[in-house]
C-alpha cells in the first residue's frame, strides 16, 4: 500500500515539480500582484494588487493608515482569505492551493495579547501550536512536546507552564502567544499590531524579542501603526496607502516627513539622536 | 489562587524572556535548529513539556460518584429496596435469566423473547430489571449527551452561556413532538418527528447563516435565534388548535419533560446514535480547544474551522434530538453541567468532554431520583432541572467567572 503509493509515478512527478519549485524559489515568501477583500456575492476589493518579497531571517513591517489594506493583505498572505487575483508562494508553493494544515506550518500568526473564554494553561496553549502536527486523534507525540518544551525555553518562560494564560500579564502573556507561534515551527512569523494593549514596558520587550528572533533567521511580518517600532525593529518597511504599496526600501528609506505626511496626514519630524556616545537612533517626534 | 500579575513576577519573568533570547543569539544557532527536537527519544521528559492531566484522585472521585449514584438509584422509589434485598434480587435473577437463555439457545423467537425480558419473574425481579435499569440508563445516555453537546458548543461560540438548544435543536424537537401529538400518532411517531424536528431546524440554522454570509459564529448564534422563534411560534400554533381537553395537557407534560416511561426499547434506541454523537465530539476535542480562541487563529493554527464547526454541529445536535426525542424536554444540564466540570478538571476539551458526560449522567441521575420520590406523583424532571439549575449555576459562575470578560 505504501509502496505503490510512493511509486506512484504522478505523486513522484508532483513531488520532483514541488522540490524544483521551492529549490529555484529566490525568495522565502513571494507576493506577486494579489488582490484581495471581503464578501462573496458582492466581493468588495480592498487591495489592487500589491507586490512584495520577504527573505528568510528578514523582519518586514507594514505600516499605513487606518484601513489601507494591511490588516487585509496579511490575511490573504496568510491564505486566511482568498485572493481575488495574483498569488502568493511560500518557498516556490503556491498558498492558497494548501490546505489549513499545510498553510500553518509555512505560517505562524501571534494575535494580540487576549482574553480566551476558559482559563487554559500555558502547557496547554502553548501545546495548540503542534495543531498542524498532530494526526487525526490527536495524539501527541513526544516531539510535540519536545518542541513546545524548547519554545517555552528559548523565551524563557518554562516556569509560567503551570499556569493559567487568564492569570498572567498583557507582557507574558504575550510571550506565550509567540512561544505558541514558535511550537509551530513556521517558516514565518505574522503578526498585526502585536503590541497595541501592552505598556511601553512590555511593547519593547515584545519587538526586542521579534528582532532577536529575526536575527536567529526567523522570517518576521509585522503590521504596525507606529513608525518608531518600525523603526526600531525593521529590516524593510513596506508602505501601503489606500490598497497599493506606495513604497518600499529600508526604514530609514521609507520613514520620511514626508511618507508620514502622505499616508497618516500628520506633520511629524524625523530626527537622529545620539542616545548614548556612538549611537544614534532615529525617532519620529510629532509636530502640532 | 494568586494572580500572577504582581508586578515584580511578572517584571522578572519578562527579564527572563529578554535574557534566554540573548543567550539564544550568542549560541550562534538559528531559531530552527534550537527549536527542532529531532529524533525526540533522545530527550529526557524535562526538556519536553507535560500535559497538564487529570490526577488519578479525581478520575477516581468522579468514577466512584457516577458507579455510586447508579447503584443508589436501585434502591430508591415507590418500591423502595434496601441495597441488600437489590444485591439479592440481582444476583438471584441474573443466573435465572441466564437459564432461560440457555434453555432458548438455537431459537432465535425464543431468543429473542428472553433478551426482551418477557420472562417470568415476580415483582421485585420486574421493578429491578423492567422498569428501574432501562430507566436508569437513559437517565445517564440523555445527562451525559446534554452535558458533552453543552460543553462542545461552549467552547466553539466562545461563550460560557451557550447551552445545546442554542441553535434551536430543543426547539425543534419539541415542536416535532407537539405535531405527533396533535395528530394523534403512537409514542414512537413521537419521537421520530422530535428527533427529525430537531435536525431539521438546526440544519435550517446553519442554512440561514450560510445565506447571510455573515461572521461565521455570531451569524450562527442568530439563524439560531431566528429558527427557535419560528419553531416556538409554530408550537404556540399547535397549542392553539390542539384539544383542550386531551391533547392540550399531553403536549404539556411532554414539554415539561419526564423518564416515567422509558423502557427497554427507547435505551436501545437511543444507544447507538448517542455512542456515535460522543465518538465524534470526543474525536474533535482538540480542535475545539484551538476553536475556542476564535475562529481565525484557529485557523492560523491548521483547523479547518469550517468542517470543525459543521462536525460539532452534527454530533451536538443528533445528541440533543435524541435527549429530546426520548424524555422531553430537559433544561439547564447542557449549561451547568460543563461549568461544574471545568471547575473540577480545567477548561482542556480532552479531560473536560469525558468528565462532562460522567458529570452530567451522574446529576441526572439524582435529579430524576428526586422527580421520582419528592411527591406522589412524579415531577415532570424539566422543572426540577430548572430549579436546581438556577442556584447551582449562580454558585458555579461566582467561582469561575475569571476569563469571561
Amino acid at each position: 500500500m505504501e509502496a505503490t503509493k510512493l511509486l506512484d509515478p504522478r505523486k513522484v512527478r508532483q513531488d520532483v515539480a514541488e522540490l524544483a519549485a521551492a529549490q529555484s524559489a529566490e525568495h522565502l515568501l513571494e507576493v506577486r500582484g494579489l488582490k484581495c477583500g471581503y464578501g462573496k456575492k458582492n466581493p468588495v476589493e480592498i487591495v489592487h494588487g500589491v507586490d512584495f518579497t520577504v527573505d528568510k531571517g528578514q523582519f518586514v513591517c507594514i505600516i499605513g493608515s487606518n484601513g489601507c489594506g494591511k490588516t487585509t493583505t496579511l490575511k490573504a498572505v496568510m491564505g486566511l482569505l482568498p485572493a481575488m487575483d495574483g498569488q502568493v508562494l511560500i518557498s516556490g508553493q503556491d498558498v492558497h492551493r494548501m490546505n489549513e494544515k499545510e498553510k500553518a506550518r509555512h505560517f505562524a500568526y501571534i494575535p494580540q495579547a487576549h482574553t480566551p473564554p476558559f482559563p487554559f494553561s500555558v502547557a496547554d496553549v502553548v501545546m495548540m501550536g503542534r495543531t498542524p502536527y498532530v494526526n487525526k486523534l490527536a495524539r501527541v507525540t513526544k516531539r510535540d512536546r519536545v518542541v513546545a518544551g524548547k519554545a517555552l525555553d528559548l523565551l524563557g518562560i518554562r516556569h509560567l507552564a503551570k499556569e493559567e494564560y487568564t492569570n498572567l500579564s498583557g507582557g507574558q502573556r504575550q510571550l506565550v502567544l509567540i512561544a505558541r507561534a514558535l511550537a509551530q515551527e513556521s517558516d514565518m512569523l505574522i503578526m498585526d499590531e502585536p503590541t497595541a494593549a501592552l505598556d511601553f514596558g512590555n511593547q519593547h520587550l515584545v519587538l526586542s524579542c521579534m528582532k532577536t528572533l529575526s536575527k536567529l533567521g526567523k522570517a518576521v511580518v509585522m503590521v504596525t501603526h507606529d513608525p518608531d517600532h518600525a523603526l526600531f525593529c525593521a529590516d524593510r518597511v513596506i508602505v501601503m496607502g489606500k490598497g497599493h504599496v506606495i513604497k518600499e526600501g529600508t526604514a530609514e528609506e521609507c520613514i520620511t516627513t514626508d511618507v508620514l505626511e502622505q499616508i497618516y496626514g500628520a506633520t511629524a519630524k524625523v530626527v537622529d539622536v545620539e542616545v548614548e556616545p556612538g549611537r544614534v537612533e532615529r525617532v519620529v517626534v510629532p509636530l502640532q | 489562587m494568586a494572580k500572577v500579575e504582581d508586578n515584580s513576577t511578572s517584571k522578572e519573568s519578562l527579564l527572563a524572556a529578554g535574557a534566554a533570547l540573548a543567550a539564544a543569539q550568542d549560541q550562534g544557532e538559528t531559531a530552527d535548529a534550537l527549536l527542532d527536537a529531532g529524533d525526540a527519544e533522545e530527550y529526557d521528559d524535562a526538556a519536553a513539556l507535560n500535559d497538564t492531566s487529570l490526577s488519578p484522585a479525581k478520575k477516581a472521585f468522579i468514577a466512584v460518584a457516577v458507579v455510586a449514584m447508579f447503584f443508589i438509584s436501585f434502591m430508591l422509589g415507590k418500591y423502595s429496596m434496601t441495597p441488600l434485598e437489590v444485591c439479592s434480587v440481582a444476583l438471584g435473577f441474573i443466573p435465572k435469566w441466564l437459564g432461560y437463555f440457555a434453555a432458548a439457545f438455537p431459537d432465535p423467537a425464543a431468543m429473542m423473547q428472553v433478551i426482551s425480558l418477557d420472562v417470568p419473574m415476580d415483582t421485585p425481579e420486574r421493578v429491578l430489571f423492567k422498569i428501574r435499569l432501562p430507566r436508569i440508563l437513559v437517565v445517564m445516555l440523555v445527562g451525559a449527551a446534554l452535558a458533552i453537546a453543552g460543553a462542545s458548543y461552549q467552547g466553539m461560540f466562545k461563550n460560557p452561556l451557550t447551552s445545546p438548544d442554542l441553535l434551536g435543536a430543543s426547539t425543534g424537537a419539541s415542536f416535532g413532538a407537539c405535531l405527533a401529538l396533535l395528530l394523534s400518532l403512537g409514542g414512537e411517531y413521537v419521537q421520530l418527528f422530535a428527533f427529525i424536528g430537531g435536525m431539521v431546524a438546526v440544519g435550517l440554522a446553519v442554512w440561514l447563516n450560510k445565506m447571510v454570509d455573515y461572521d461565521p459564529t455570531l451569524g450562527l448564534v442568530l439563524a439560531g435565534i431566528l429558527v427557535s422563534t419560528l419553531f416556538q411560534s409554530g408550537m404556540s400554533l399547535i397549542k392553539l388548535v390542539a384539544d383542550a381537553d386531551d391533547k392540550l395537557p399531553s403536549i404539556t407534560f411532554w414539554l415539561m419533560g419526564s423518564f416515567a416511561s422509558i423502557n427497554w426499547a427507547d435505551f436501545l434506541m437511543c444507544l447507538l446514535p448517542m455512542v456515535f454523537g460522543f465518538v465524534l465530539l470526543i474525536s474533535q476535542s482538540w480542535k475545539l480547544n484551538v476553536l475556542s480562541f476564535g475562529d481565525e487563529e484557529a485557523r492560523s493554527m491548521g483547523v479547518n474551522t469550517r468542517w470543525t464547526r459543521l462536525f460539532v454541529i452534527f454530533a451536538s445536535t443528533l445528541v440533543t434530538s435524541i435527549s429530546v426525542a426520548v424524555a422531553g424536554v430537559v433544561g439547564w444540564i447542557g449549561l451547568v453541567i460543563p461549568h461544574l466540570a471545568r471547575a473540577i478538571v480545567g477548561p482542556n476539551y480532552k479531560v473536560l468532554l469525558p468528565t462532562s458526560m460522567f458529570v452530567g449522567a451522574a446529576y441526572l441521575l439524582i435529579v430524576d431520583n428526586m422527580a421520582r420520590l419528592l411527591a406522589s406523583v412524579e415531577i415532570p424532571i424539566g422543572i426540577l432541572t430548572a430549579i436546581l439549575g438556577v442556584p447551582f449555576f449562580v454558585f458555579i459562575f461566582r467561582r469561575n467567572m475569571k476569563g469571561w470578560s
